[in-house]
């Protein structure tokens, strides 16, 4: 493995777990060619006629798909940490002796900690997805067999369409499903929402069980997963814990910061002139993200704009906005609360959209780059307005990337967050790990001030005699450094041991994540 | 003989424990000093950590000792508090002080007739609350030393209280300390004093002679300390007896800027609770807005505690301005917009102040000394009042800076 500098100034290997790889050459610089993956030629004939495919238990599902050493299992995180059948699906195959697994995830959660001792003992080889919590850490203290990669979820398309990662067999936990493997997430006691980050899987793999706690009579409708494309299904008493699948309610923040952050988003959104007639943006559900549009509804209402559409992750007050007619649309990704699933049901205009309708780099364009703004959070953001989602700036792994890159190519980027944490400075000299380059984010807005790209010179010149608290990033830096007691010490790393790396999301490798040294 | 072994300690530790610290000294423990620190920002700043506890203990001359700090994330002005706390409490302080050095932004001085519509209370001991507090652009912070810190934790409250003043940026608002009851409030004096506190708050005020008390510590302190800024008293009334000598309280010392009204401790001393309506207070509020005025100082009235009714603050600002009053306790960041758009003036008290303020400019290019509008002769008081009302109107966009530039 040789390390090589990359055009973001990065150190990067060359190769990881015995692939060749391209470094990051710029945004919007890498083309790949060719053609996308192949999917071989099957035909319905082999496949049970009467359309049951039901098998025993998953276990002889495994069996019957061929599993061996060294392949690729893919599972999606829609269950997010109330995830059960992830960990009894690593149980099973530790009981099958399987080893050097490649685990595939669209993303972790806490309750996977669960697979550290399936990492430990080389069931799992490496992880490509994301690595949060227990197993962000396992990684950054150089535990795992292999180099873990982290991608986000339109990268995590990317590497599957064109071939960079292989699908061996795709596990689909799914809260609905019928015996010819058509799917759901909006149904059943394990109900998510949507399953739709396990499209790509369902395409793309050589086999896909579907695993379901509500098998109901064909034909399950919707199916959002398609029976077509399924090879078994397994039936089980229980996919997870519903308690931690989806909230009740999402609740906004109660911080004062928060919130002020939170209402200095919404006004520089008015006065940079982004909230016109027929604008749109993209919300989440974090703290900030969603408190901002609760502030911003009070300005569009005033002054009597409605937006064309709202990007979400939705929520009861994405709800509110369209059913009080503030947007014309809802675009949803997947629904965090009671109130999303029902308006989606109810309502036309309450769209369920693939997330690769906006985060497709093999697309013939994408949503993400059409929306005026959107509202991002980050770990750590530097003064060439770099930011990091992964890692924490004691170096280790804690988070996925999620849509975060992909979202970072709307019109205006904007990242609110606080300027430091407790003591930890969240403006700092330089990343920890590069995750989004600072030319894609446009604004930084934390309680202490706003910040706005230098090469953002419209956005500078509209803001121009604001009553905004506007900084410059060095500023914002030096007031943090002033408060937290000098400038933060760098976490020590082994800078031989690259334990994961940071891919763009056009597949090439942005930054590298070294092993943490104590 | 060997000297004993104690065990002293100060501070919060545990998992829900954000931006604080805790320490523990344990005397004759070892040849030499031994300084053990398990912090959550080891990575970033545990090296300041250590050099901080060595100054600290090397100042205080500690020896052969085990000091352990248990950090989750605190700043080095709570750090220093805590530390010097447990050595205190080991007896080891010798009537020493640690003092970080002042924040340059922090030595701004006040006036007596400034706006004081909203002053944020914040508990003593939770530094966490400080940092960011001024942020939120209250008129005043107040760090209590009094009803929101526990008995035992008073101590420790007077280091971060005092640290605070010197470190922590409050962004413009007005520094204000609320000091216990004497004679512990005698003694709080020693803390903020020399730390450049605008305004100090005495609870329970039911005489005259508290305040002139006061005002003699404070001179002494302030001699003592070569103390250039003024300091201003707003005492609190909260009992029928202080209430019947309002006036007599408002009129003890020049350094008197405001009368505040505490409710809570006010309806329980009258034998009542407070109602929503407010009757039972009715007279005591009354009674404390003519004093104050009749002194010529402001009134103030009591905290608005249910942080979750925005409307019911709204409400409450609205019918305390209609009975004179200039300002509104609060307990929450979030509450203090409110309390500054209730105090708003209206378009009537806006146009009648630009003819006062027109009037007084017109009389100064004049060289006159007399002012008058239309018939009337106009007082100074009103037309601070104006300039005020102006001054209020222009920070919330309802006329434009250069208003008069016609």
């Amino acid at each position: 493995m040789k390390m090589i500098k990359n055009a973001a100034g990065r150190l990067v290997p060359d190769k990881i777990n015995g692939e060749k790889q391209i470094p990051f050459a710029g945004v919007n610089k890498y083309r790949p060619s060719g053609y996308k993956a192949k999917l071989p030629v099957r035909s319905c004939v082999d496949y049970p006629m009467d359309g049951n495919k039901v098998v025993k238990s998953l276990k002889d599902a495994l069996i019957k798909s061929g599993i061996k050493d060294g392949m690729t299992i893919s599972t999606h995180h829609h269950l997010r940490n109330g995830d059960v059948l992830t960990n009894t699906l690593f149980d099973t195959l530790k009981e099958l002796g399987v080893k050097n697994i490649r685990w595939f995830p669209s993303a972790s959660f806490p309750c996977h900690q669960h697979l550290i001792k399936y990492l430990e003992d080389g069931t799992i080889h490496h992880i490509e997805g994301s690595m949060n919590g227990p197993l962000g850490k396992f990684t950054s203290m150089g535990k795992m067999k292999g180099v873990g990669v982290l991608r986000s979820h339109g990268g995590r398309y990317q590497s599957v369409q064109d071939g960079e990662v292989h699908i061996d067999i795709a596990v689909i936990a799914s809260p609905t499903a019928d015996p010819f493997g058509n799917a759901n997430g909006v149904t059943g006691k394990s109900a998510c929402g949507l399953i739709g980050f396990a499209l790509a899987d369902s395409e793309y793999a050589d086999k896909v069980i579907v695993v379901t706690d509500n098998l109901v009579p064909f034909p399950c409708l919707p199916w959002q997963i398609q029976g077509n494309n399924v090879d078994f299904v397994v039936e089980v008493a229980s996919l997870g814990d519903p308690s931690k699948i989806v909230s009740g309610t999402t609740e906004v923040t109660k911080s004062p910061d928060r919130l002020l952050i939170a209402e200095y988003v919404a006004q520089f959104i008015d006065e940079a002139g982004i909230m016109k007639e027929g604008f749109s943006f993209q919300a989440g559900s974090g703290g900030t993200n969603l408190a901002f549009v609760l502030y911003l509804k009070e300005r569009m209402k005033a002054k009597g704009v409605k937006a064309r559409f709202v990007r979400g992750g939705s929520t009861k007050y994405l709800v509110e906005l369209l059913e009080e007619g503030l947007t014309d649309y809802i675009l949803d990704g997947q629904t965090f609360d009671l109130e999303g699933v029902r308006s989606m049901r109810e309502n036309p205009n309450h769209v369920n959209t693939s997330p690769f309708t906006s985060y497709n780099f093999h697309g013939k364009g994408n949503f993400a780059s059409i929306i005026d703004t959107a509202v991002l959070g980050a770990t750590e953001v530097d003064i060439n307005f770099n930011a990091n989602v992964v890692s924490h700036s004691d170096g280790y792994l804690l988070h996925g990337i999620g849509g975060w890159q992909n979202c970072l190519y709307s019109k205006c980027t904007i990242l609110a967050i606080p300027s430091f944490r407790d003591r930890i400075p969240v403006i700092v000299d330089e990343v920890t790990t590069l995750c989004g380059p600072g030319e894609l984010i446009d604004v930084i807005i934390t309680e202490r001030g706003i910040a706005i790209n230098p090469l953002r010179k419209d956005l500078i010149k509209a803001m121009k005699g604001s009553l905004l608290p506007i900084k410059t990033i060095t500023q914002l830096r030096d007031e943090v450094f002033a408060i937290c007691g000098g400038v933060p010490m760098k976490p020590k790393t082994d800078r031989k041991q690259v334990v994961a790396v940071v891919k763009w999301v056009d597949g090439t490798i942005l930054d590298s994540v070294f092993k943490v040294v104590t | 003989m060997k000297n004993p072994k104690i065990i002293a300690s100060s501070g919060q530790r545990g998992d829900k424990v954000r931006s604080d610290c805790f320490c523990q000294i344990e005397t004759n423990y070892s040849e030499g000093n031994e300084i053990l620190i398990k912090s959550k920002v080891e990575v970033m700043y545990g090296k300041s950590i250590h050099k901080l506890a060595s100054d600290i203990i090397e100042y205080f001359g500690i020896k052969n000792s085990k000091i352990l700090i248990e950090d989750s994330g605190a700043l080095p002005f709570i750090i220093a508090a805590r530390i010097e706390c447990a050595i205190n409490r080991a007896g080891l302080g010798n009537g020493k002080e640690y003092l970080l050095p002042i924040n340059k932004k922090n030595t701004y001085a006040t006036a007596i007739d400034r706006g004081r519509r909203s002053r944020l209370y914040l508990p003593g001991n939770e530094p966490k609350f400080f940092i960011n507090a001024g942020l939120h652009s209250p008129d005043g912070i107040i760090l209590d030393l009094e009803d929101s810190v526990a008995p035992s934790e008073k101590d420790a409250a007077q280091l971060i209280v005092r640290n605070a003043l010197r470190s922590v940026d409050f962004f413009g608002a007005e520094r204000m300390v609320r000091i216990n009851q004497f004679p512990r409030g005698l003694e709080d004096l020693k803390y903020i004093v020399p730390h450049n506190v605008n305004v100090i708050l005495l609870p329970k005020a039911e005489s005259a002679d508290s305040i002139k008390t006061m005002e003699e510590e404070v001179e002494k302190l302030k001699k003592q300390h070569e103390v250039k800024n003024e300091i201003y008293f707003m005492p609190i009334l909260e009992s029928a007896q202080g209430i019947i000598n309002a006036f007599e309280i408002a009129k003890a010392s020049k350094k008197n800027c405001a009368l505040a009204i505490g409710l809570e401790d006010y309806t329980a001393d009258i034998g009542t609770q407070r109602t929503a309506e407010g009757r039972e207070s009715y007279f005591a509020r009354t009674m404390l807005v003519n004093a104050a005025k009749a002194a010529g100082i402001q009134a103030i009235d009591t905290v608005f505690s249910d942080v979750n009714d925005m409307e019911g603050l709204r409400i409450s600002v609205l019918e305390a301005k209609s009975i004179g009053f200039e300002g509104k306790g609060c307990i929450h960041p979030r509450q203090i917009k409110v309390i500054h758009e209730a105090f708003v003036p209206t378009f009537d008290e806006i146009e009648k102040a630009k003819k006062i303020v027109t009037a007084f400019d017109d009389a100064k290019k004049k060289g006159l000394g007399v002012i008058a509008l239309g018939s009337k002769m106009i007082d100074a008081p009103v037309v601070k009042r104006a300039q005020n009302t102006i001054k209020l109107a222009i920070e919330n966009k309802l006329i434009p800076k250069n208003w008069n530039k016609n």
